[in-house]
């Protein structure tokens, strides 16, 4: 949490004048009590008369006035910096969450990361602003009132110093115990936004399942978990009050048994016995003032320590050196092994293939037999464990990442569109796309159809997840987006499987005529997407099982032979 | 302040607490007495203060009987507190647990159409932060409106006991405090309506680009995305230093007011004092000290209960979009006596079915057939021709808007739903997998299946061994939506399913689209199997599927325009021949 502070360093004036200011308004406020004291024992007892009063009534007021004036300059200040603060905070979390890969994103969940954007940041903040405003003015009030209690009298001071000790073990016990408690309640919370958004994703399959009533189970037991915690800690949280209450009240019985002995052999006068209560009540005002500070500074910290979580993570992906490798190919894998983690089996292993500039690679396998972890390879979206990836001689992990995938064009497995035109849509490989160029790419794709069809034609809107456009038609934009982009190395992930065979293969015929000669790689569970390619690589469980074109193929690689069968024999005849 | 329809919500809500009526008049009475605790000790100060006069002028005797007193009331108030504040919790916590479970269950009942046309970014927030924000209100609400508002009585009532000439001094100043709280309440009323607006934008945006990174970071779109992001946030920054400031002013107004409350009692309570025969009252300095805290406090309550108001405002509305969902009209009931569909043969009869999902543009249109028990009925046509409608209609996630569907010549509006379901085995193209183990989404058709059903089913539909190569075999825990699975194997998961359960009729939605097809190849058989004496309902584009089907029903545009087997459609030379013969040109 502490570490987070480094966000309010722009709104270090702002940051330094709203506690300053809080001062000022506390300072004024001080004097109040010695006003009314000073009412008490000359204007009532002392017989000034009342023109005394006044006056005195008149200090008072702009006392209240200068207090103002501070306090909405203070309040200005701290929303300010406040403010300022997560405006900062959410912009590096973005930029971070950005940089996370894919493993990264899997293990943190994306409804935790948007949680944590959203509510964690916003208490951040309203903590940030509490703190400025009183964490400042709280214990000056305490202390002020103690420093003008010591000088009424020394007696009484001790008795408000010693109060004010047994508070703060109070008050810091009470915050020790609760922030773990506090982040246990919000780590509930993620559980019960994991079942909400699941049973919307995947309503059809649990009613088709009859699941409801299971579901309902669970959420129940989830919700459970979270009322209980929220109850327990709250049950904590919630002695900070009665305490503080009980602890100050006490405090005032003595400050006033101490002042009546000291009235009593004449050390005081009854105004300042008044003067010693009002400060124990200014304490006691302040106290409860900051014992709830405290409930959000405590709840601000289990926050910010669940966004530490995502600005401490480390990038995942390793590094290298430039060294330029003398390489007739364009693109080759040296004994490429690859695993998820520690303990898994490896994913690829000792892959080793070179590619020429311009050639058209099929890549075929079956589920699960490492054809995309290879694709993820080119663009260092993972990082191997042994071997290495080289293009133009350079291993990819020694080209800095937006410079590498600068080269790619991909078209992903699953075809996602985002909220906003087509255009907007498709000028994601190339920012400064003309029409011209984004139309050659969308008759390339075979999604000129798509266009025509919309009322808008490029402009027409997007929504959300491209929830508008049926599953071909996606794939079709996301297939023009990559070509937009007139891509060095285009990747096409599996990616065809929602095409019909024949705008698959019109699609193939547009791709040879490309003008630039991309690389192409083509992943595919049917031949006949790959069977025309230069070189097809055939996986099965992580090996390379056969290089080579079709012909050879069917010749010498018996699991190619029997995929091309399956799909062949039965399919044409 | 309020509109009539955050009365109704409010109305609501308070129903909503009916169930925790004992805990409510606990909080009420805890507040009470704490209330009155804490207006009373002053007054034994004020007392105790009187017998302070002056040197050897101190009544000790007096004085140590009240402090016994005093402290006595300190503890019940301390204690009366601390029980108000966990009682509170209590009430609070349940009734946002009773809200949660209620839009959760509402969930699990709503019409498909009406999931299907909003985000679920949006349905998450509503269940999720904004029953947060109602919580926090409603504990706001609770722990300082009552003791705010006895305060305050309680505070006026004493004060005209002590000194009604004071007391009336603060009646007459007391409504400035409050216009003025009321006043920038209603200005920042707006200004947080538009916050709340951008922050909706920022989520948004939020969650489709993280939700979608792969494609972000594949694009190398990050630094577009930051500057969008930085456009949003700036706009967001300005508009919540905005309500933030403006609403952080009633603190500070109220002060000044009650400053000059405060000087007023001082002024007027000390004339009093230098001219004890102007009025017939009888005062005390000590009786000006208890006077002086209450004015202290006195505005405490007003600005907490300024406070409470601006977050039960908020908290009404949270609450009115959670009771919007809730309100939503659920899937329609199942009719009384509905039938109980107990292993039936598989006929399915569609009998002028007519459907659409919005009423001006038509879809299915007097669509007539039967399938047979055990037949394969194949789906084929372009994208975006109604092969999902029909899977919608046959399910009843979808109720058609004229003529019927029956199965076994009962109509399927007078089958329960949840028997006309558990009769189908569904695998769909979007394959869907709850966080959970393996074996949890195996058997999540039959909970009670052993172990070695659960490793049939599994080798039946070829999982079984990726299975065993995960880190924990059939007990690994699947992440939300399937984790690192691969497409394929989240596919073969699903229909080891139905494999499992083996219901008397099929729906196979492009089941296999994303499983090699060496592997499918293999389940085909598995398949084959299976399908002998069900009724089987396959969208497919691959053609050997589609061939072996008894009846192929070709769809486009949301109508059946051909149906009949391969040979016959072949024949006939329709739509079907070409599809089938430009799929297989090349």
């Amino acid at each position: 949490m502490m570490s987070l502070f480094k966000y309010l360093k722009a709104y270090k004036l702002q940051a330094i004048l709203a506690p300053l200011f809080k001062l000022l308004e506390a300072v004024f406020e001080l004097f109040v009590p010695l006003v009314v004291a000073s009412i008490i024992d000359d204007g009532i007892n002392g017989g000034q008369g009342v023109s005394y009063v006044i006056w005195a009534c008149v200090v008072l007021i702009v006392l209240g006035i200068i207090g103002l004036i501070s306090a909405v300059s203070a309040q200005y200040f701290a929303a300010k910096a406040a403010v300022g603060f997560s405006k900062e905070l959410r912009r590096d979390l973005f930029n971070k969450i950005q940089t996370f890969s894919y493993s990264q994103i899997d293990e943190m969940g994306t409804s935790s990361l948007i949680t944590r954007m959203n509510s964690d940041v916003n208490q951040i903040q309203s903590g940030v602003n509490l703190i400025l405003r009183l964490l400042m003015r709280s214990p000056f009030i305490v202390f002020g009132a103690m420093i003008m209690a010591f000088v009424v009298n020394v007696t009484a001071g001790s008795v408000i110093a010693i109060t004010i000790a047994i508070l703060s073990v109070v008050v810091f016990t009470i915050m020790i115990t609760t922030i773990p408690l506090y982040k246990k309640v919000q780590n509930n919370l993620d559980n019960v936004t994991l079942s909400t958004r699941e049973n919307l994703n995947g309503v059809r399959v649990i009613r088709a399942f009859c699941q409801e009533e299971q579901e309902i189970k669970n959420y129940e037991n989830r919700v459970d978990n979270l009322t209980k915690s929220q109850k327990f800690v709250g049950g904590i949280s919630s002695l900070m009050n009665p305490l503080t209450y009980a602890i100050i009240n006490v405090a005032i019985i003595v400050l006033i048994y101490v002042g009546a002995i000291k009235v009593d052999v004449g050390v005081l006068k009854q105004g300042e016995v008044i003067a010693l209560y009002n400060y124990a009540s200014q304490i006691l005002v302040e106290l409860i003032k900051f014992a709830n500070l405290i409930i959000i500074i405590n709840k601000s910290f289990a926050c910010g320590g669940r966004l530490k979580e995502i600005l401490d993570t480390k990038p995942s992906l390793k590094s290298g050196d430039y060294v330029k490798n003398i390489t007739h190919d364009y693109i080759n894998f040296n004994d490429v092994s690859v695993k998820y983690s520690e303990t898994a089996d490896f994913a690829l292993s000792n892959v080793t293939f070179s590619v020429k500039k311009g050639e058209t690679v099929g890549i075929i396998g079956g589920t699960g037999s490492g054809k995309t972890t290879l694709i993820n390879l080119l663009g260092h979206f993972y990082d191997v464990n042994l071997g290495e990836v080289l293009i133009d001689g350079v291993n990819v992990n020694a080209i800095g990442d937006e410079i590498l995938r600068e080269k790619f064009g991909i078209v992903p497995q699953k075809a996602v569109l985002f909220k906003g035109t087509i255009r907007d849509n498709l000028k994601w490989g190339k920012a400064d796309a003309t029409d011209e160029e984004i139309m050659s790419a969308v008759k390339i794709a075979q999604a000129e159809d798509v266009i025509k069809n919309k009322t808008n034609g490029l402009d027409e809107m997007v929504e959300e997840g491209g929830k508008n456009f049926s599953g071909g038609q996606k794939q079709r934009l996301t297939i023009a987006r990559a070509l937009v982009k007139k891509p060095e190395i285009l990747i096409f992930d599996d990616s065809a499987s929602a095409l019909d065979y024949a705008t698959d293969a019109n699609l193939r015929i547009a791709l040879k005529d490309l003008s630039y000669n991309p690389t192409v790689f083509i992943v595919s569970q049917r031949t006949s997407s790959i069977m025309h390619a230069d070189k097809i690589i055939v996986l099965n469980e992580g090996h390379v099982v056969g290089i080579g074109n079709h012909s050879e193929l069917l010749n010498n690689c018996e699991i190619y032979k029997e995929i091309y069968n399956s799909q062949f024999e039965t399919g044409v005849a | 302040m309020a509109k009539p329809s955050q009365i109704k919500i409010l109305k609501r809500i308070l129903k909503q607490l009916k169930g925790y009526r004992l805990l409510l008049v606990a909080s009420i009475l805890l507040a009470l007495i704490s209330v009155a605790g804490s207006l009373i000790v002053p007054i034994f100060f004020g007392q105790i203060i009187d017998l302070i006069i002056g040197k050897g002028n101190v009544g000790f005797d007096l004085i140590i009987y009240k402090v016994f007193f005093i402290a006595s009331v300190i503890a019940i108030t301390a204690i009366c507190q601390w029980l108000m504040n966990v009682i509170n919790n209590a009430i609070t916590y349940n009734v946002v647990k009773d809200v949660r479970e209620e839009a959760f269950k509402k969930i699990q009942k709503l019409p498909l159409s009406y999931l299907d046309t909003k985000s679920t970014g949006d349905i998450v927030s509503r269940s999720v932060s904004d029953v947060d924000q109602f919580a926090d209100g409603l504990l706001m609400g609770f722990t300082q409106l009552f003791s705010g508002v006895l305060t305050i009585i309680g505070t006026l009532v004493l004060m005209l006991v002590l000194n009604w000439i004071i007391a009336l001094v603060v009646v007459v100043l007391t409504p400035i405090s409050l216009f003025v709280a009321k006043f920038i309440a209603t200005k920042t009323h707006a200004l947080f309506k538009k916050t709340a607006k951008i922050r909706g934008e920022q989520t948004a945006f939020v969650d489709e680009m993280i939700g979608n990174l792969k494609v972000v970071q594949a694009f190398g779109h990050e630094d577009e995305n930051v500057d969008r992001f930085n456009e949003i946030n700036e706009r967001y920054t300005k508009a919540s230093l905005n309500s933030i400031f403006f609403s952080s002013l009633v603190n500070p107004s109220t002060r000044f007011v009650n400053a000059i409350v405060y000087a007023a009692v001082a002024l007027s309570g000390a004339i009093t004092l230098i001219y004890p025969n102007l009025l017939p009252i009888a005062f005390s300095v000590g009786g000006l000290s208890t006077l002086l805290s209450y004015a202290n406090q006195y505005t405490k309550p007003f600005n907490e209960i300024s406070g409470v108001v601006t977050e039960l405002q908020n908290a009404i509305a949270c609450a009115g979009r959670i009771y919007e969902i809730i309100d939503e009209p659920s899937e329609s009931c199942d009719r009384e006596n509905a039938l109980t569909l107990i292993n039936p043969e598989g006929e399915v009869e569609f009998n002028s079915v007519y459907f659409s999902y919005v009423s001006d543009k038509k879809l299915i249109e007097n669509f007539n057939f039967k399938a047979k028990k055990g037949q394969r009925i194949a789906i084929v046509g372009p994208t975006g021709c109604g092969k999902t409608t029909l899977i919608n209609l046959l399910m009843r996630f979808y109720d058609v808007n004229e003529g019927k569907i029956c199965v076994d010549g009962n109509n399927i509006n007078e089958i329960t739903r949840k028997s006309l379901r558990s009769n189908y085995g569904m695998v769909l193209q979007d394959t869907w997998l709850k966080s959970g183990t393996v074996k949890e989404n195996i058997a999540m058709g039959n909970p009670n299946a052993t172990d070695e059903e659960i490793i049939a089913a599994a080798k039946a539909a070829h999982s079984h061994k990726f299975i065993m190569q995960m880190a924990n075999g059939y007990d690994t825990f699947i992440s939300e939506d399937g984790g690192n699975l691969s497409q394929g194997q989240k596919q073969l998961l699903c229909i080891t399913r139905i494999m499992l359960t083996l219901p008397p009729m099929l729906i196979l939605d492009e089941a296999t689209s994303s499983i090699d097809t060496r592997t499918e190849q293999r389940i085909q058989r598995a398949f084959a199997k299976m399908m002998k004496g069900r009724t089987s309902f396959i969208v497919a584009h691959r053609l050997s599927t589609i061939k072996e089907a008894d009846v192929i029903l070709v769809m486009k545009d949301g109508n059946v325009i051909e149906q009949g087997n391969h040979d016959e459609l072949i024949k006939k030379g329709g739509f079907y021949c070409n599809l089938y013969n430009s799929q297989f040109a090349h």
